[in-house]
C-alpha cells in the first residue's frame, strides 16, 4: 500500500490486525473475520508495527523464545526456533543482548524475526523502513525479497515510492482512506497512458502553454503544476524541440525541462493532483 | 498507533463480546505470557524483594520493636510487653499482608501499564498474542495477584523476627488459604483498574492520593471493629478495599481481636474483584483498541 502520510494506511493495517475496531464493514483476513475473531485473527498474522514493541524486560533470544510460545510452540521447539531465526537474521551474535542497546536497523530486524518465526500466513509490514538509515534500508529490503521469494505473502505500506516499486506485486494507491488504484507497479505506470513525462517550467502564462502543449503530435494530457506544466506524451521521440516551439508560440520562457519515464510518483499525481511528498 | 485515523473511532467497548473467540491457542498463550511475567519477576528478583519488604519492614521494626522498647504506648495496652502488646503486633501483622498486597498489586500491574501506554508501547506486541484481548488483561491480574501472594510470604517471616514480643498466630488454614488468593486477586484488580486509567505524569498522586489513604484508613494499625468510637468513620472507610482484606487476612491468622464477620469480608472482596476486573478490563480494551 503506497501512499502519503495519513492516507490511511496504519488504520488499515491495525483494522487487518485487530487493533482498530472498525467503524463499519467487515474484513477478512485469510478468510477470518478479523472483528468477530480476532484471537484467531491473531494466529496467523505476524505484524512489524511502526513503533518499537520488543520486549525491553527480556534480551534478544528471550524475546523470540517467548514469542513462539505465545504462538503455542512447547519450550524445546521453541528455543529451537529463536536459534534458528536469530541465524537466518544474522542476529547470532546478539542473543543475549538487552533489546534497548540494539540500533534501528538491527531492532526492526528483530522485530521481522519475531513476526515471521510462528510461521504467519500474512505478514504485515506497516513502514518498515521509516527512519531507517539506507544500508539498513537496503538490508531490510533483502529480507523482505527473500521472504517473498519462498512464498511469504506480505502487506506491505510505505510513502516511499521506491520502495513500493521495488518490492511490490501488487500495489494499491492509498490516499484519504480509499485505494484509489489496485495493479501491479508496472501496469500502473503503464495506466498513465504516457511513456513520457516531460515536467517544463516556465515564466509567463502556464495555462496557456498547457493547452498549446495538449495540441502537440502524441500528448495524452497537460497539467498546469507548481509554476509549470506536466506534459505526458505516448510514442512521440523528438518531442522535446516542439515543447520548446509550443512555448515560444505561447509566449512564455522556459526556464526547465525534464523528461523522465512515469514513475509510481506521476500515477500518484495523476490519480490524486497532489505530490505525494506533500 | 493509528496516528493515521482519520475519522472518529467507535468506543471499543461496542466491540463483540470480550472474551469471544477464545480458542485452544489462546490457553497456550495465557500460560505463555504468565510464564513470561515470571521470568522477568526472576530476574528482577532483588529489587521485587526490596520494594516489598522496605515498608513492612520498617512498620513493623517502629511499632512492634522501637515502641515497646522506648515505652512509647500504642495499641491500647501500653505496656512495652504483656498480652495487649502482643495482640497489637499480632493485628498489624494481619493489616500489613493486606497493605502489602495492595501495593505489590499497584506495582506489579499498574505501573508496567502506566509506562507501556504511556511511552514504550512494548504492550502491542502482547495484544498481537493469539488471544482475546480481554484474556490478556486478565493475565495481567492474575500475574500481579501471584506477585501479591508472594510479596506476603517475604513478608510473613519478617513479622515472626521483628518484633520484640510474641506474635501470636491462631492459624485459620482454610481461610488463609482461600483468602489470601482472593485478597491478592482484589488487589491485582485494582492494579488493572489504576493502571489502564492513570497517565504516566499522574503517578505520583496515585500514590498520595490512593495508596496513603488506603492504607492509613484500611484497618492495617486498628481492627474495624474499634471504630465503634467514630461511627462515621466507621461507615465511611467501608469503602475501601482494604479495610477487608486486612480484616480478612487478621481472621485467618489470629483470633485475639475483634473480626469483621467473614462472610461479609469474603461477600465484599468478591464484589470489589468483580467490579475493578469489569472496570479494569473495559479500560485495558479502550487503551489498546483504537
Amino acid at each position: 500500500m503506497l501512499g502519503p502520510n495519513g492516507a490511511g494506511k496504519t488504520t488499515t493495517i491495525g483494522m487487518l490486525t485487530t487493533r482498530v475496531v472498525p467503524t463499519s464493514g467487515r474484513a477478512f483476513v485469510a478468510g477470518i473475520d478479523v472483528v468477530r475473531e480476532p484471537a484467531r485473527t491473531k494466529a496467523c498474522i505476524g505484524v512489524v508495527t511502526q513503533t518499537n514493541t520488543l520486549d525491553r524486560s527480556l534480551d534478544v533470544r528471550e524475546n523470540l523464545e517467548f514469542h513462539g510460545r505465545y504462538f503455542g510452540m512447547a519450550g524445546r521447539k521453541a528455543r529451537a526456533e529463536a536459534d534458528r531465526m536469530l541465524e537466518v537474521m544474522r542476529l547470532t551474535d546478539k542473543a543475549g543482548a538487552r533489546v534497548d542497546t540494539l540500533s534501528g536497523g538491527l531492532a526492526q530486524r528483530l522485530m521481522v524475526a519475531r513476526a515471521i518465526m510462528h510461521r504467519p500466513d500474512v505478514l504485515f509490514l506497516d513502514e518498515p523502513t521509516a527512519g531507517l538509515d539506507p544500508q539498513s534500508r537496503l538490508g531490510l529490503w533483502d529480507v523482505v525479497r527473500e521472504l517473498h521469494d519462498d512464498g511469504q505473502t506480505v502487506l506491505l505500506t510505505t510513502h516511499y515510492m521506491e520502495e513500493a516499486d521495488q518490492l511490490c506485486e501488487r500495489l494499491a494507491v492509498m490516499d484519504h482512506g480509499r485505494i484509489l488504484a489496485l495493479d501491479s507497479p508496472a501496469g500502473l505506470k503503464k495506466s498513465v497512458g504516457a511513456d513520457t513525462v516531460v515536467t517544463v517550467q516556465a515564466e509567463g502564462d502556464v495555462a496557456r502553454l498547457a493547452a498549446a502543449l495538449r495540441g502537440l503530435d502524441g500528448a495524452t494530457d497537460a497539467q498546469v503544476a507548481d509554476g509549470g506544466v506536466r506534459l505526458y506524451v505516448q510514442g512521440a521521440d523528438g518531442a522535446l524541440p516542439r515543447v520548446i516551439a509550443a512555448a515560444e508560440g505561447a509566449g512564455v520562457t522556459v526556464t526547465d525541462l525534464q523528461v523522465r519515464e512515469p514513475t509510481l510518483e506521476t500515477v500518484f499525481i495523476t490519480l490524486t493532483g497532489k505530490d505525494l511528498r506533500e | 498507533m493509528s496516528t493515521t485515523t482519520a475519522t472518529p473511532v467507535p468506543a471499543p467497548d461496542a466491540a463483540p463480546a470480550a472474551l469471544g473467540g477464545w480458542t485452544p491457542l489462546s490457553r497456550k498463550a495465557f500460560l505463555a505470557l504468565l510464564r513470561r511475567d515470571l521470568t522477568v519477576l526472576r530476574k528482577e528478583l532483588r529489587p521485587f524483594v526490596a520494594r516489598t519488604v522496605m515498608q513492612p519492614l520498617l512498620i513493623l521494626f517502629v511499632f512492634t520493636y522501637v515502641f515497646p522498647r522506648i515505652g512509647q504506648g500504642i495499641g491500647g495496652g501500653g505496656a512495652a510487653e504483656g498480652p495487649a502488646q502482643s495482640a497489637f503486633t499480632t493485628l498489624l501483622v494481619g493489616g500489613v499482608l493486606g497493605s502489602t498486597m495492595i501495593f505489590q498489586g499497584i506495582q506489579a500491574v499498574a505501573l508496567p501499564m502506566v509506562q507501556d501506554f504511556g511511552f514504550t508501547r512494548e504492550i502491542e506486541d502482547r495484544v498481537l498474542a493469539p488471544i482475546p484481548v480481554a484474556g490478556i488483561a486478565l493475565q495481567k491480574v492474575v500475574s500481579g495477584a501471584i506477585q501479591a501472594l508472594l510479596a506476603a510470604l517475604v513478608v510473613l517471616p519478617l513479622s515472626l523476627v521483628v518484633p520484640a514480643n510474641d506474635v501470636r498466630f491462631a492459624i485459620d488454614w482454610p481461610i488463609v488459604l482461600t483468602f489470601l488468593p482472593l485478597a491478592a486477586l482484589l488487589a491485582s484488580s485494582l492494579g488493572l483498574v489504576v493502571g489502564t486509567r492513570v497517565e504516566p505524569r499522574q503517578v505520583a498522586l496515585v500514590f498520595s492520593l490512593l495508596v496513603i489513604p488506603m492504607t492509613f484508613l484500611g484497618a492495617v494499625y486498628y481492627p474495624w471493629a474499634s471504630l465503634d468510637p467514630l461511627p462515621w468513620l466507621k461507615w465511611a472507610v467501608l469503602v475501601n478495599p482494604l479495610i477487608y482484606m486486612s480484616e480478612g487476612v487478621r481472621t485467618g491468622l489470629t483470633d485475639a481481636v475483634p473480626h469483621m464477620d467473614p462472610l461479609a469480608v469474603y461477600g465484599a472482596c468478591v464484589a470489589f474483584t468483580a467490579a475493578f476486573l469489569w472496570v479494569g478490563v473495559a479500560g485495558f480494551r479502550r487503551r489498546v483498541l483504537s
